[in-house]
């Protein structure tokens, strides 16, 4: 089904030289998703390789894997050619993988030594394991440039020496493998740069790193090699330095059977959404939007492409009224000519059903379903105050259910029966309850997010024709996927998101995927990396 | 699945069984003792129905913030306010009538029990507090005030009892064994059970209605079941928890209608006796189901009853009966998995074997 494109993939790393890791035929799966299919990985000796893939594409998986939190299903895994079995984080430490996870694993409370010996005392008494550590942990700092007070409290550090802590336990622990989970998520842009310088240090003592990441600039920056994971499989290796980052970007996000919707030329009214300089600063102090300004018209969808990640779920929280708890938000929303408040009362999911959002959200069973309601309690989710589903002080149940049995009957939802719990419904259907119930109210906007991922083939045909359906009928859409060939396929116009920005926008008659590649990579296809884009972050 | 809760009990007595055994006693005696006196006469179901009135509030109460992911240990402490709530009502306002009066303390109760719960739900909601520690935290406060309140300041002139006064006759409501008496029949003479046990009836239909019926019930549901769906929805996280608090701090403390004003006619330490824990029990067997609740609040009543029948006819010791009373928590609560995962393998089986 899945039609794969061709890609320059360098020849697969020869066994026989010098091999840290050797994965072969690794699968692992979660009830019925596969997580990992039959993963192939040869990294060097020495070398920095990068994993990159979007989120759930199964990399912490494998590296979870690699780090004995999880046993393989099956496969084998070599480590300087010998087959290991690695059963749980001891036996990884013992063959010398040392991990660095995204959320930092240590003791807020201990000092830095207390923390580095931590798992890794010699002995009942901590004194001498102390006082060899303080040496040991001296040397390491100065040869790789990490400077830390070995008995400042971890909590006192700043984020970034708390990942050198991190790495430090590593290395104490004598791992020559060394394996950094999104390390640059949490970083200041000198704080990125200052990993990378240390990285290269460590690759140049001889050190196997790699580096998982879903930040194609990183990739590009610092590794030798690099494998792309796409839905629990790796779809190709290649030298670093014999790729870019616009086919990297193919790769990732990959690209399905050419969906055809057949659509007429979109009839643009007048603006419906607007918005002006929108900011947000996540709880951690990141900051994820910079900047948007966005309009889109009646009778038009607008398809926002990228790689997950760079904004997209944020911008849609926002206009959905539900913005990450602790983020700060500056800017201006205007729906058909009225402006929305940011935060405050007057902005959650209700107010913004009132203004006639509509919203489709990215993961219908955290937040578009209560996966243990059934059906027809689904049906009103959201729309639950709506006159005519209550009758005075209580709620009008036949009258929801009435109204569920339609929705179910005019969106072929199987089994139509509205008794059941969403839960025990497939991907498609319970997709099928949230676009009927958001697409019904007839929104003069809907935001819809991923609205076909986990979906079957029958069901993305349906809605993709609901939601141009609704366009003709003079509505606007925003649509958020990361599926680059349902942006193409459905959008009246494309934006590509890159790192809380709007890279540009193209119109899908003349939009080539290479010219979005470049853009959802952070570039100008015609001119060089982004000046602001680009040196930003690193 | 109505079985469950029932092998969990029929478990729980076997093995408490074997503990009487183990210490010379007869089960069947102990068992007959506890039927009789719980069951065996009218006065037995009238105090059975007495302790059965105290833990439909207190497990109403549990069920209520349980549906909206709320764990409310903290009925004992609100029960314990409620009381104070009720006894200044019935001390400082000058009832005409008892009617009147079982209406006012239960608005004060409930107002009592609903303040006390109001502290932890807003700590909860703005400042992160996890809503466990305070709750329980809140009982021990709720006790140290109420024992500061009647030995210095409620306490009548002279007295040496850490207690209120009396309170005056026009709040005395009406035992079951009167209002049966009224209509002219003998039953339960000097039980404890009293006309709050329809207000608890009343509030069980009401909870029901609540849960099932209401916006704010389907919210609340809603929002027990998952916090991004509520927020993606427009459900304010504080406005349900702070709202949930509120009436589950209400119930608990309209259970003081019951035992201050109802049975001792004035405000002594410790009138809860732990009912507020029991709640907790009764919810989790009555599976946060105002019929189950009703219906395991009855059970616990027997046991109570029953327990201090007991010690008072046997040599079982008292706190053999806390012991039997754990055990029936434990299976039907905690190990309340053990049963039904082995229950429910049993049936899917013989499904597939039918089909």
């Amino acid at each position: 089904m899945a039609v794969q494109p061709e890609h320059p993939t360098s020849p697969q790393i020869a066994a026989g030289q010098d091999l840290a890791i050797e994965l072969r035929g690794i699968s692992k799966a979660f009830g019925a998703v596969q997580a990992n299919k039959s993963i192939d990985l040869a990294v060097r000796r020495g070398t920095i390789h990068g994993i990159i893939g979007e989120n759930g594409a199964g990399k912490s998986t494998l590296m979870s894997i690699l780090y004995g939190f999880y046993r393989p299903d099956e496969g084998e895994i070599l480590i300087g050619g010998q087959p290991v079995a690695i059963t749980d984080s001891r036996a990884a430490i013992r063959a010398g993988i040392g991990m660095v996870f995204q959320h930092f694993k240590l003791v807020q409370n201990f000092t830095v030594l207390e923390n580095v010996i931590l798992g890794a005392e010699d002995g009942a008494l901590l004194r001498p394991s102390l006082a060899r550590a303080r040496g040991e942990l001296q040397r390491l700092a100065r040869d790789y440039e990490m400077q830390v007070d070995p008995d400042e409290i971890v909590e006192e550090l700043s984020v970034g020496h708390q990942q050198r802590v991190e790495i430090l336990k590593a290395l104490y622990r004598q791992a020559d493998i060394l394996i950094l989970d999104e390390p640059t998520g949490v970083l200041t842009p000198a704080e990125a740069d200052h990993l990378f310088r240390v990285l290269q240090g460590l690759r140049d003592e001889g050190k196997t790193i790699i580096l998982i990441t879903h930040k194609l600039r990183e990739i590009m920056k610092i590794t030798d090699n690099v494998s792309v994971m796409r839905r629990g499989e790796i779809v190709g290796t290649v030298a670093t330095a014999d790729t870019n980052p616009t086919a990297m970007a193919e790769m990732m996000v990959g690209r399905k059977v050419i969906l055809k919707v057949d659509k007429a030329p979109a009839r643009r009214g007048a603006p419906v959404l607007e918005i002006r300089g929108l900011r947000m600063v996540d709880d951690a102090g990141v900051e994820r939007l910079r900047g948007i300004d966005l309009d889109i018209r009646a009778g038009e969808i607008l398809g926002i492409a990228g790689v997950a990640g760079n904004g997209q779920s944020q911008l849609l929280e926002i206009l959905g009224g539900f913005p990450e708890v602790g983020s700060k938000l500056s800017g201006r929303i205007a729906v058909n000519g009225h402006e929305l408040p940011l935060d405050g009362r007057g902005a959650d999911g209700q107010a913004r059903r009132r203004a006639g959002i509509g919203h489709v959200p990215e993961d219908r069973q955290v937040e578009g379903l209560i996966m243990d309601f059934d059906a027809w309690e689904n049906a009103a989710f959201g729309y639950h105050d709506a006159p005519e589903y209550n009758r005075g002080l209580l709620m009008d149940n036949a009258a929801i259910r009435e109204d569920a049995r339609g929705k179910m009957a005019r969106f072929d939802v199987r089994p139509p029966d509205v008794e059941l719990a969403a839960r025990n419904f497939s991907g498609g259907n319970q997709q099928k309850i949230v676009v009927a119930r958001e697409i019904e109210r007839n929104p003069d906007l809907l935001l819809v997010g991923q609205p076909t991922r986990g979906v079957d083939i029958g069901a993305i045909e349906f809605i993709h024709k609901r939601i141009v359906e609704l366009r003709d009928a003079g509505k606007a859409v925003l649509l958020v996927s990361v599926e680059l060939d349902e942006i193409m396929a459905l959008s009246d116009r494309i934006a590509v998101m890159f790192d809380g920005r709007i890279m540009g926008e193209r119109l899908p008659e003349e939009a080539t995927t290479t010219a979005l590649g470049c853009l959802m990579a952070g570039m100008e296809p015609d001119a060089g990396p982004v000046q602001a884009a680009g040196g930003a972050r690193t | 699945m109505i079985l469950t809760p029932l092998i969990s009990l029929a478990l729980a007595f076997a093995i408490s069984a074997v503990v009487i055994l183990a210490i010379g006693e007869s089960p069947v005696e102990a068992l007959k003792v506890m039927v009789e006196g719980a069951l065996g006469s009218s006065y037995g179901w009238g105090n059975t129905l007495y302790y059965t009135t105290n833990y439909i509030f207190t497990g109403l109460a549990v069920a209520v913030a349980y549906h909206a992911g709320l764990f409310n240990i903290g009925g004992e402490g609100q029960a314990t306010m409620g009381g104070l709530g009720v006894a200044l009502c019935c001390l400082f306002i000058p009832w005409p009538h008892w009617t009147l009066a079982l209406l006012g303390a239960a608005v004060a109760g409930a107002l009592f029990g609903a303040l006390w719960a109001l502290i932890p739900a807003w700590l909860q909601a703005k400042r992160g507090s996890h809503i466990v520690i305070t709750t329980i935290m809140f009982n021990f406060i709720a006790y140290n005030i109420l024992t500061h309140l009647l030995s210095k300041t409620l306490r009548p002139l002279g007295s040496m009892d850490p207690a209120t006064a009396n309170f005056p006759p026009a709040t005395h409501i009406p035992g079951l064994w009167q209002l049966a008496e009224m209509m002219g029949f003998a039953w339960g003479k000097h039980s404890l059970a009293n006309v709050t046990l329809f207000i608890a009836l009343l509030m069980a239909f009401l909870v029901w209605v609540l849960i099932w019926r209401t916006r704010l019930g389907y919210e609340l549901r809603a929002f027990g079941k998952s916090e991004p769906a509520a927020r993606y929805a427009g459900i304010s996280p504080v406005r349900i928890t702070i709202i949930t608090m509120l009436i589950s701090g209400g119930l608990a403390g309209m259970m003081a209608v019951n035992n201050v004003m109802g049975m001792s006619e004035r405000l002594i330490l410790n009138a809860v006796e732990g009912a507020g824990f029991f709640g907790i029990a009764v919810a989790l067997m009555g599976r946060n189901h105002p019929v189950g609740i009703v219906l395991a609040a009855l059970l616990f009543g027997f046991l109570f009853q029953g327990g201090a029948e007991l010690s008072l006819w046997t040599s079982i010791p008292r706190e053999l009966i806390a012991v039997i009373q754990g055990l029936v928590i434990l299976f039907t609560g905690a190990l309340d998995n053990m049963v039904r995962l082995p229950l429910e393998r049993l049936f899917a089986a013989r499904r597939r074997k039918e089909g």
